[in-house]
């Protein structure tokens, strides 16, 4: 059994794909997204958890799993650095037929036979155009390319998400990039743009960190949604 | 009889079973709720006129006080809103929101709430009463031992009703709507001529309730002639059917100021005779809306008068009229109508209030439509409650109703000993000093020994303990006797009682507070090194803990399993004891707002809880460290079990953002009915639903102005939040709120 590094487990997630999911937060991300509100997960620490360990908290939870397809969704962090733990821990789950989503921007290794039980990824598009992606994660958009590729080719369930941020793409210019990159893919089965927000302030503080958007005000949720908007109705 | 033309008939027809009347005419409804109507003209002129009057109190905290009458059935003359546009009539007084008082519980209370409110008794009815009458409140003081008044005044029972009505008993008013007095009377004067043989106490005492009981129902009659109506015959329609069954209840709280003056179970009892109307074409549904929303607005009138002591312990004035709705029959079949609708539609009609304190019982076969309307309305208002329809059922089979939070009983065939609750982190603390009280310095339990561990040894701790819990036990139970005595002596509810079958089941409803403290404080010691620091007399005033340790509310059995056991050990040892009239002992894990003062009582706690700081209310887990999300939290206090241990109920108080519920209103929906529907299905039992965020309390309680109406749901009641207190409202702020970044 390979043990793996977890940050935290919340047991009520609502957001993080369909129904009421359990989430487990995955310790280690490569990238180092300008707006990231979990620096606390960038290093990967001890191994603290089993496969089983998971299961058991999920099993508790399965009463609250049964309507829309609730479940476990893995998140992070990048949960594709652990894809041998998570292949183990997904064998579990999906022996207790329980709904399995990953929370990913796709850099991460081996992860072939992990899709296979995987129901639906909510692939976080950083940003479209290679500079830009740079830009934003101090990191090569290759791999997360790759991860895409592979999704197709298994015919993988996608929410495609990006966070958006004041100044940065919160302009109708990229929200079509954005549109037209997503119009190549397969499998959209929902798109969500995610409002920046600054709560995360305070962890960085506390890890002594300089914050990186330091004088970014939130994103406006309302102007957010309207930008979704106009993806979502070129989508339908 | 004419008034019973189309209904199938059954058992009911011959003797008193409402529950047979139900079952044999009640139509299901099964969908959603577009059929419902808008308020009235008349309506919206009579609540308007309320809505001032509310307004009036809100700043006065009392509008009025009758201080030239006594509480009684028939006591008062008749009293309206605006008599053309109420379509059903009777408050308790002659005006609405007028206070009664009612010395029978204990002068005292009546004298100190006089005072605090500016008003004088009527000279006359305070020479006599005094002089004449004996009160429930002096009875027990007579009887009291010293132990129970020691242990009543350092806290360690607390909130017990010797002082006031004891409430919690539920007239089936039903009863008077589809039967009418005169037949209630009848099967009344039969019980009492086949009480005969040998007239020891227990047959002579009945003899003289069932007499009383009559008195009371022939009162009832005179006092709905007084507005004109005459109830000696059954209901012929909808509209006398509520108004039979509003003055069944307002006789009732005209007679009685108990803590909690409960409702019962309505919905489909009251829709039954809509059904009929409407098909007979002589009620539309606009009219239907109208009736129930003119009775909800009375529901929302009825008054105590209470000292500012008592408002401490339970905030905000409530009267706990709860409305029990919902859930399903012993064939499965859900007793769900459009009346289930109608009356939570009140909410949206009358915008939302605290009462009546609107009680849905969920069950797993719930429709679907109605699972998802409750959900709304919980979203949209904070006003409704949920108690397992499954657990309760096969102990309270299907016409049982909830008084005050959570107290299930059958209809007319129990009634309760409401029995407050004991503290169980006090007495975590007797144990440890020798049951020397650690506030008061005064030994209140005799024959434990002051431990003087450096570091506390969780088996000793454990063995303490659990003795401790055996002597506190004992104390309760002899408290409760006294209490219930002396209240069936002095205090008897005729009117409330004349609605029950003679032959009545008790229960006796024991209570405890404290429940997460004690779990993680055991958990502290056992996990932990937890060293008393002590004072001169060598009684731990605080603790000191190196290293971590589980805590109730995350799901871990380490210390889930501990509260557990901790509350089955008290359940047993109260159940030892002989109890007045063969009471059945019940346990209640719930703490109203008392959470507070409870710990405001309680000096430092070995979980690391300083002296003073409110404990959590009901079962929740304390403040904060529930820290592995909601539905962790929820699962630890699913772990106590309803039937075996907990029969009068387990509160549990959910609060959450709502956009961490979901990103869209139907979302929301469906995911708050998968978390009740999660719940439940682990055989929990209550959840008190809060949709809101932490930012709007605050604000509301620095701009109490800007939110009137604003209601939220404490432990076990709904209540305005501008009538809790400030350190109530902080105490509130200061719980976990669910959501995630």
């Amino acid at each position: 059994m390979t043990k793996g590094s977890v940050d935290s487990i919340e047991s009520f997630g609502l957001i993080d794909g369909p129904g009421i999911r359990m989430v487990v937060f995955l310790n280690g991300c490569k990238l180092r997204c300008r707006y990231c509100h979990n620096p606390e997960m960038w290093l990967k620490k001890e191994d603290n958890y089993l496969p089983e360990d998971i299961l058991k908290k999920a099993i508790k939870l399965k009463p609250y799993f049964k309507k829309n397809n609730g479940g476990v969704t893995f998140s992070g962090g990048e949960p594709l650095l652990q894809s041998q733990f998570l292949l183990e821990t997904c064998k579990l789950l999906k022996k207790e037929q329980i709904n399995i989503t990953l929370d990913t921007a796709g850099v991460g290794n081996d992860y072939d036979e992990l899709l296979d039980y995987i129901d639906l990824v909510l692939f976080d598009i950083k940003a479209v155009k290679p500079d830009e992606y740079k830009k934003i994660t101090n990191y090569d958009i290759q791999k997360s390319l790759e991860f895409l590729n592979k999704c197709q080719e298994k015919n993988k369930k996608l929410w495609i998400r990006q966070v958006i941020v004041p100044g940065i793409n919160d302009n109708e210019e990229s929200i079509y990039e954005l549109n037209k990159f997503i119009k190549t893919i397969k499998n959209v089965k929902k798109i969500e743009l995610l409002p920046y927000h600054t709560m995360a302030i305070n962890k960085y503080e506390k890890l002594n960190i300089e914050y990186p958007l330091s004088g970014v005000p939130d994103m406006d949720i309302d102007k957010c949604k309207q930008l979704e908007e106009i993806i979502t109705k070129k989508i339908s | 009889m004419k008034e019973w033309n189309e209904f199938a008939c059954g058992n009911w027809c011959h003797k008193i079973d409402v529950r047979d009347f139900i079952n044999k005419n009640y139509t299901l409804y099964l969908g959603d709720d577009s059929f419902l109507e808008s308020i009235s003209n008349k309506t919206k002129n009579v609540w308007n006129k309320c809505s001032e009057l509310l307004k009036e109190e809100l700043k006065h905290q009392v509008l009025d006080i009758d201080v030239n009458h006594i509480s009684g059935i028939n006591s008062f003359e008749p009293g309206y809103i605006d008599k053309n546009n109420e379509v059903i009539v009777g408050l308790q007084t002659d005006k609405p929101l007028k206070r009664m008082i009612n010395p029978y519980g204990g002068m005292r209370m009546v004298e100190s709430s006089l005072k605090a409110y500016n008003y004088k008794l009527n000279p006359e009815i305070e020479k006599y009463f005094n002089q004449f009458r004996k009160t429930h409140n002096d009875g027990v003081f007579d009887v009291y031992t010293p132990q129970i008044k020691l242990a009543r005044k350092v806290g360690l029972l607390t909130g017990l009703p010797d002082a006031y009505g004891r409430g919690r008993i539920i007239g089936d008013y039903r009863r008077v709507a589809l039967y009418g007095i005169d037949y209630l009377i009848k099967s009344k004067e039969e019980d009492y001529d086949n009480l005969t043989g040998p007239m020891i106490e227990d047959t002579i005492r009945l003899r003289e309730e069932v007499m009383t009981q009559i008195r009371a129902l022939n009162e009832m009659k005179e006092m709905a002639l007084k507005y004109g109506y005459d109830i000696s015959k059954p209901a012929s329609n909808a509209k006398e059917a509520v108004q039979w069954l509003y003055f069944g209840y307002l006789a009732a709280v005209k007679e009685n100021n108990g803590a909690a003056m409960s409702l019962g179970r309505v919905d489909s009892f009251l829709d039954i005779y809509i059904e009929r109307d409407i098909k007979n074409n002589v009620l539309n549904e606009k009219e239907a809306q109208e009736l129930i929303d003119q009775f909800i607005i009375k529901l929302r009138l009825v008054r105590h008068l209470r000292t500012p002591d008592y408002d401490e312990l339970f905030s905000g004035d409530p009267t706990w009229v709860t409305c029990s709705l919902g859930g399903i029959n012993l064939d499965n079949k859900p007793l769900v109508t459009k009346s289930s609708y109608r009356i939570l539609h009140t909410l949206t009609n009358l915008e939302p209030a605290p009462e009546p304190n609107m009680t849905v019982l969920w069950s797993k076969n719930l429709p679907e439509n109605y699972k998802n309307y409750c959900a709304k309305m919980s979203i949209e208002t904070d006003a409704i409650q949920y108690e397992n329809d499954d657990v309760m059922r096969p102990i309270y089979e299907d016409d049982y109703a909830i008084a005050c939070c959570v107290s299930a009983m059958k209809l007319g065939k129990q009634m309760q000993f409401f029995g407050a609750r004991t503290n169980l982190a006090k007495a975590l603390l007797y144990s440890i000093n020798g049951g020397i009280d650690e506030i008061e310095n005064i030994k209140v339990i005799d024959n434990f020994e002051i431990m003087t561990d450096d570091v506390l040894d969780y088996d000793k701790v454990k063995t303490q303990y659990f003795k401790m819990l055996e002597k506190v036990a004992e104390i309760y139970a002899n408290t409760m006797n006294i209490i219930h005595y002396m209240h069936d002596k002095y205090a008897y509810e005729a009117g409330q009682l004349a609605l029950h079958d003679t032959y009545v089941e008790r229960l006796v409803a024991y209570g405890v507070a404290g429940i997460s403290v004690v779990a993680d404080s055991l958990s502290a010691i056992k996990y932990a090194k937890v060293k008393p620091i002590r004072n001169e007399n060598g009684i731990a005033v605080d603790f000191e803990i190196e290293g971590d340790f589980p805590k109730f509310g995350n799901d871990n059995d380490e210390v889930d399993l501990i509260a557990k056991e901790v509350l089955e050990k008290m359940n047993l040892e109260l159940s030892k004891h002989e109890t007045y009239r063969n009471a059945i002992p019940t346990l209640s894990v719930l703490t109203i707002t008392s959470n507070v003062v409870y710990g405001a009582k309680t000096g430092s706690t070995p979980d690391g809880r300083k002296k003073g700081i409110p404990f959590a209310p009901g079962a929740n887990p304390m403040h904060g460290r529930d820290t592995s999300g909601a539905l962790a939290s929820l699962n630890s206090v699913a772990k106590f079990n309803y039937a075996s241990c907990c029969r009068d109920g387990i509160s549990n108080t959910f609060s959450i953002v709502p956009s961490t519920l979901g990103h869209d209103k139907k979302t929301q929906i469906e995911n708050l009915v998968s978390v009740l529907d999660g719940y439940f299905i682990q055989k929990a039992h209550h959840l008190n639903v809060n949709v809101l965020t932490k930012e709007i309390l605050i604000d509301a309680m620095n701009n109490p102005e800007a939110y009137p109406l604003l209601t939220i749901r404490v432990s076990g009641y709904a209540v305005r939040f501008n009538r809790l207190t400030k350190k109530q409202q902080e105490e509130v702020i200061s719980r976990t709120f669910h959501g995630k970044m």
